[in-house]
């Protein structure tokens, strides 16, 4: 059984007028907010709602539990900082240098994971990341505790210039438009129906002469792919890649911001995205501990939530009709 | 001195030392990883907890002896106890609302707990351990001969041994592990016997939780009684049950030992690796026999 079987069966038609108002919704925010909030934190949202969202291709749409996909988000951090202060690559390619990486890296992942199912395919994950995060703190080139430093920002295409955070914020609102518009059409293509299928029935999948391990794979390095997009961003961003990218706590946090956006819809886990990080940048001033209520969410949203905001929404549209 | 040609050379007793090391570390794994065999093989979750449940064993040891002054042999007995009855609660308040969703909840939600309990430890006692020595009756050294033994570390060896072997007798020879086990292959068909499943739902987490709190107890004296003590060991564990497979007892048990060893081996002779010795050990196992060493196909 699928983790997800009450959400699949909202109506097409339901689903794309709704899809359509929220992106309607999300585009004006978007366009306005960096007028009214500091850039900086909107785009470290951003990198994570294309995390997030990375990871609900997997979770939502091929029953999938990844529990180590920090190492994506980590690995493309160090790979392009390291592209772009050491090999002086121009940004955009230093960006797509850790994409890749993170994707080749989900290729060595996912060919172990996938070899069993269910909660082990969590625990295989969860444990791969651990030796690479292990790795990480051995190898000469991340730095060990102090990480990669003053990563340059440079410009963008050759002409803008990312010093200027306004500006960078829309390259990066593009990039994550971009990324989000990819899985649109991944979770859409004949391809995407194959990995729902698997997804809610996979000996039947098989039986149809479908190779499940295959197309498993491939929606393995696409989401590690898109996660290392999304990472390699956020190293830009921050001018920084650290061994926090890279810890299983990360791997925890990106789950609950899918949980708690709603697993399975395409809305839900930019907004448990910006929930999440939006709680933690204010928890950062109080004197709370930012893991006990990340710890409480979860709770929460596993007893009484199970939903997500986007899957209640759509819920009780669906209950008024 | 003791040599593998091209590769190191070494005295012996380093090399005993560091298999003493890893025999304990074994230990730890293969009470742990026994723990959460029993709970999966009742409940169908994987308990994330089974680390913060670990640290909560060396706290309570530690508690007990800094206000009670109850000595170490009062905490085997006691820590464990009430690490039992906190799982208790968490089993009857939370974890039991999961049997009948997919199992992926389970893990979610025992980690939401993990980050809750060890977030509020770490909150009030930072990320430092509290110094927790050895009962007298087990501290100094034992010679013998070819090397130096902390006393305490050959009771834990011992200890852990013959905790293990109980367990393993309890569940394949005794009437209530019959039950258990007939339980875990037809819980249904077992109540309808008049036994009392969810009863032995909420016991046999409570019992898996409480071998983790007394490898808690065994452990305060090693390592320091930190907040974090279980955050690591936790995925490790994870690595040596999907190693080992979960289809039995015994299985759980051994792997947890060898692995243990290996990774005191690799200590010696290439300690840059020893950190990751066990995860590499996993991904041969699952290239060579996905299901674990002794774990069935599914």
């Amino acid at each position: 059984m699928s983790i997800l079987a009450q959400q699949s069966a909202a109506t097409g038609e339901l689903r794309s007028r709704l899809n359509l108002l929220t992106l309607a919704a999300g585009a004006v925010a978007a366009l306005v907010a960096p007028f009214v909030i500091y850039p900086v934190f909107l785009m470290n949202v951003l990198c994570f709602a294309l995390f997030a969202s990375a990871f609900n291709l997997l979770i939502g749409f091929v029953g999938l539990l990844s529990f180590g996909h920090a190492a994506f988000f980590g690995a493309a951090a160090y790979v392009t900082a390291h592209a772009a202060k050491v090999w002086g690559l121009p940004t955009e390619l230093a960006i797509l240098t850790g994409a890749l990486a993170a994707a080749a890296l989900g290729l060595i992942v996912g060919f172990l994971a996938i070899r069993r199912q269910g909660i082990y395919f969590s625990m295989i994950t969860l444990a791969l990341a651990q030796m690479f995060y292990f790795i990480c703190l051995e190898v000469p080139f991340t730095h060990g505790e102090d990480g990669i430093q003053g990563v340059p920002r440079g410009t963008f295409l050759g002409f803008v210039n990312l010093d200027n955070n306004l500006a960078f914020y829309f390259v990066v609102l593009a990039i994550v438009a971009a990324g989000h518009f990819a899985i649109w059409r991944i979770v859409h293509s004949p391809f995407g129906n194959i990995l729902k299928a698997i997804r809610d029935n996979e000996p039947r999948a098989i039986s149809l002469g479908y190779n499940s391990d295959s197309y498993k794979l491939r929606a393995f390095v696409l989401s590690a792919g898109l996660a290392g997009l999304a990472g390699g961003t956020n190293a830009i961003v921050f001018q920084l890649a650290t061994l926090t990218g890279v810890q299983w706590q990360s791997s925890g946090e990106v789950i609950l911001m899918t949980l708690l956006g709603g697993i399975g819809t395409l809305a839900g886990p930019p907004i448990g995205a910006a929930i999440t990080i939006g709680l933690q940048t204010y928890l950062a001033a109080v004197d709370f501990p930012v893991t006990v209520l990340i710890g409480l969410i979860f709770v929460v949203c596993v007893l009484l939530f199970r939903r997500g905001v986007a899957g209640e929404i759509l819920a009780y549209m669906r209950k008024r009709g | 001195m003791f040599c593998i040609p091209y590769v190191k050379c070494l005295p012996l007793v380093a090399l005993y030392g560091q298999l003493l090391l890893g025999l304990i570390n074994g230990s730890f794994y293969a009470l742990l990883s026994l723990g959460l065999a029993v709970i999966f093989g009742m409940l169908r979750v994987i308990n994330f907890a089974h680390g913060a449940l670990y640290m909560l064993g060396a706290f309570v040891s530690w508690w007990l002896s800094i206000t009670l002054g109850i000595p170490y042999w009062g905490a085997l007995i006691f820590a464990p106890l009430a690490v039992g009855l906190v799982a208790v609660l968490i089993e009857k308040s939370m974890l039991h609302q999961m049997y009948r969703l997919d199992p992926l909840y389970g893990l979610l939600l025992t980690f939401g707990i993990t980050q809750v309990i060890e977030g509020t430890f770490r909150y009030y006692y930072g990320a430092s351990g509290q110094p927790y020595p050895p009962p007298p009756a087990l501290s100094g050294p034992l010679n013998l001969g070819f090397m130096i033994l902390p006393i305490y570390r050959a009771w834990v060896v011992v200890i852990s041994i013959l905790a293990c072997l109980a367990t393993w007798l309890l569940i394949e020879r005794t009437r209530i592990g019959a039950y258990l086990r007939a339980a875990t292959e037809n819980p249904v068909l077992v109540q309808t016997f008049g036994i009392n499943v969810p009863l032995m739902m909420t016991l046999t987490y409570a019992f898996g939780a409480a071998l983790a709190g007394f490898a808690g107890v065994l452990a305060a004296p090693i390592y320091q009684v930190s907040p974090l003590m279980g955050t690591n060991l936790i995925i490790i564990v994870f690595a040596v049950v999907v190693a080992g497979g979960m289809g039995s007892i015994l299985g759980a048990i051994v792997t947890g030992y060898i692995l243990g060893l290996l990774e005191g081996l690799t200590k010696v002779f290439y300690p840059e690796a020893s950190n990751i010795v066990i995860f590499v050990v996993m991904a041969i196992v699952l290239l060579l026999r996905p299901a674990g060493l002794f774990g069935r196909a599914a």
